[in-house]
């Protein structure tokens, strides 16, 4: 039933050979329509890579179009040097990958517990994970502030690390157990016959048989938490440890309003950065972003 | 045999790291939240028992009425163009561009996953009027237009976000759509060309009723998604002008951080949260319905 090529391709040559001018003719429209929209994705992109190379008079006299009159990376120096965004990305690294690192073993944990064992109660238990994937996070943000604040944590990163890691659990959570579910149980069985106990059952055989799904998972998740302001934004206060999403907010009144070299600089770091990840993972990255959709 | 996966100290093992985390870090605080729309004050003033002060005073408050409403607005208005842009895409991919388009699926959904705060600065220059005048000014007055300052003016300011979001998130929608568009057997297809069907009559008598089950979910996920709209609009437009395009969400940040007030903070939380329930109720209806008609 699931075809990678739909079925007007088989009968496509045939048609061409039977009035070529008219069916081609035909086809502008749509080439029209997709060069507008693949143009619309990709000149922003262009031109804030432009505008990173560009100077301030640049900007105000010249219009937008103009490509920069110098290759040179000032704006990036400045970007980095005086407007901090590698302490940003330090901060973001020192936040997002330990609770990466937990929300993976924990969920995969979980989902085996949740999806291999059997016990009474556990379809009530990853209802309960789901639950949390519906909850607005503004839900969470007060009771927790309040908590952190009478901790002393707010100058620290362990909000963030502690709030990204429970954020990242139940769409994990969710999907690691559909994936097992996908594992034929007759393999399970095999490897009891043969002596293994739950542990090697999840270490040896589980987790080497979901491994693509973790990674997947994993990458879904890391966008998500990357990505993250409103978490950011509410639980750190100290300038030092804003992460690049609030960081990269900030860095216009930084400068004023004006400065815009330096921003487009910043703007560009954050997604050439993204780009370069894409072009290597774009397709685990596209199923795993919409797997997670169809099930939310 | 079957005693090796009834084993009940692996499952505890296994899942209490979790579920300890998730408990105390997320289903607790969602209770205490909803015991906070009873009081007033904040973590360091200390709390006050209100009754059902917050809550009547979220129906007599217009700035809390406006945000409600924006919310609802821009989610109706984001779910139907991402939808309805995704789909155009998916059938473009299917229809037109056939086997050729993996890459183009692929460049189109980029921008999903950048981060949005850089997209909204990006965009936020895009549109500028002064001091310089951005893109979308300079073409608007070759084609005869005046300078507009888009950020400026309440009602535009309102479709720039939109334009925003559905530049950020077509790439996605296309792709859950295409997913679904694939998935009608190759036979349905031939056999209503052989009958004469093609073009938009393909589309509408074959096509779009039985993609009906993919597109539902897919208007589903969307409202849940953006009746939760708050990163873009923050770095956008950060609410304004004035509170013209503060989403509850927004608003409930603002009361909660800017004025200390927890218990009315929480109170918008909770609405949102109702909003949100509702649109959840629907996808598991939808989500039967799948199930019962496949």
């Amino acid at each position: 039933m699931t075809t990678t090529a739909p079925a007007p391709a088989t009968d496509a040559p045939m048609r061409a050979g039977r009035k070529p001018l008219r069916v081609r003719l035909r086809r502008v429209p749509g080439w029209i329509g997709l060069g507008l929209v693949l143009l619309t994705v990709a000149y922003p992109m262009f031109w804030i890579l432009m505008g990173s190379f560009k100077t301030q008079p640049e900007f105000l006299s010249e219009p937008f179009w103009a490509l920069p009159q110098q290759w040179n990376f000032d704006n990036y120096v400045s970007a980095f040097v005086d407007g901090g965004l590698g302490t940003y990305i330090r901060n973001s690294v020192i936040a997002v990958f330990p609770a990466l690192a937990l929300v993976i073993v924990f969920g995969t944990a979980a989902a085996f517990a949740l999806q291999i064992l059997v016990w009474k109660g556990r379809g009530l238990f990853l209802v309960l994970f789901l639950a949390g994937i519906m909850v607005p996070t503004q839900m969470i943000l007060l009771p927790l502030f309040t908590v952190y604040f009478k901790l002393h944590l707010t100058q620290t990163m362990w909000p963030l690390v502690i709030t990204y890691t429970a954020i990242g659990l139940p769409l994990t959570v969710f999907m690691l157990a559909t994936f097992m579910r996908a594992i034929p149980r007759e393999i399970f069985e095999a490897a009891t016959l043969d002596g293994a106990s739950i542990w090697r059952i999840f270490l040896n055989v589980t987790v080497p048989l979901v491994r693509n799904a973790i990674f997947t998972v994993a990458l879904v998740q890391f966008f998500f938490l990357w990505n993250d302001l409103l978490i950011a934004l509410t639980f750190i206060t100290k300038q030092d440890l804003r992460t690049i999403q609030v960081g990269l907010l900030n860095f216009t009144g930084q400068y004023g309003a004006v400065d815009y070299g330096p921003l487009f600089a910043g703007i560009s770091v954050t997604v050439f950065g993204t780009l370069a990840i894409y072009i290597f993972l774009n397709q685990k990255v596209m199923a795993g972003l919409t797997s997670g959709a169809v099930k939310g | 045999m079957d005693s090796v996966f009834r084993n009940r100290t692996a499952a505890v093992v296994m899942l209490t790291p979790a579920l300890l985390v998730y408990t105390f870090v997320m289903l607790v605080p969602i209770l205490w939240s909803v015991t906070y729309t009873f009081q007033s004050g904040n973590a360091i003033t200390g709390f006050e028992f209100v009754g059902f002060d917050n809550w009547i005073e979220f129906f007599r408050d217009d700035t809390a009425l406006d945000a409600l409403w924006f919310t609802l607005r821009y989610a109706i208005v984001m779910t139907v163009l991402q939808v309805a842009t995704g789909y155009g895409l998916a059938l473009l991919y299917i229809f037109f561009l056939r086997n050729k388009s993996p890459l183009v699926r692929t460049t189109i959904f980029f921008p999903v996953i950048l981060p949005t705060v850089a997209v909204a600065l990006m965009f936020s220059r895009m549109f500028e009027a002064a001091p310089t005048v951005g893109p979308i000014n300079t073409i608007l007055q070759w084609l005869g237009g005046d300078l507009t300052d888009f950020l400026g003016t309440p009602s535009q300011a309102f479709w720039v976000v939109i334009i925003m979001d559905v530049w950020r998130s077509m790439g996605f929608y296309a792709v859950l759509l295409y997913a679904g568009l694939v998935e009608i057997p190759n036979e349905v297809i031939e056999s209503a060309r052989i009958d004469g069907a093609s073009g938009w009559k393909l589309v509408r008598r074959i096509v779009f009723p039985l993609s009906l089950p993919v597109l539902l979910s897919a208007l589903i996920f969307s409202i849940n998604g953006t009746l939760k709209v708050f990163d873009s609009i923050v770095a956008l437009t950060n609410g304004g002008p004035g509170s013209a395009t503060t989403p509850l969400t927004l608003y409930m940040f603002r009361t909660s951080f800017a004025y200390g007030q927890y218990g009315y903070g929480s109170t918008v939380a909770f609405m949102l949260t109702l909003l949100c329930l509702i649109a959840t109720i629907f996808v598991f209806r939808s989500m039967r319905r799948d199930v019962t008609s496949s």
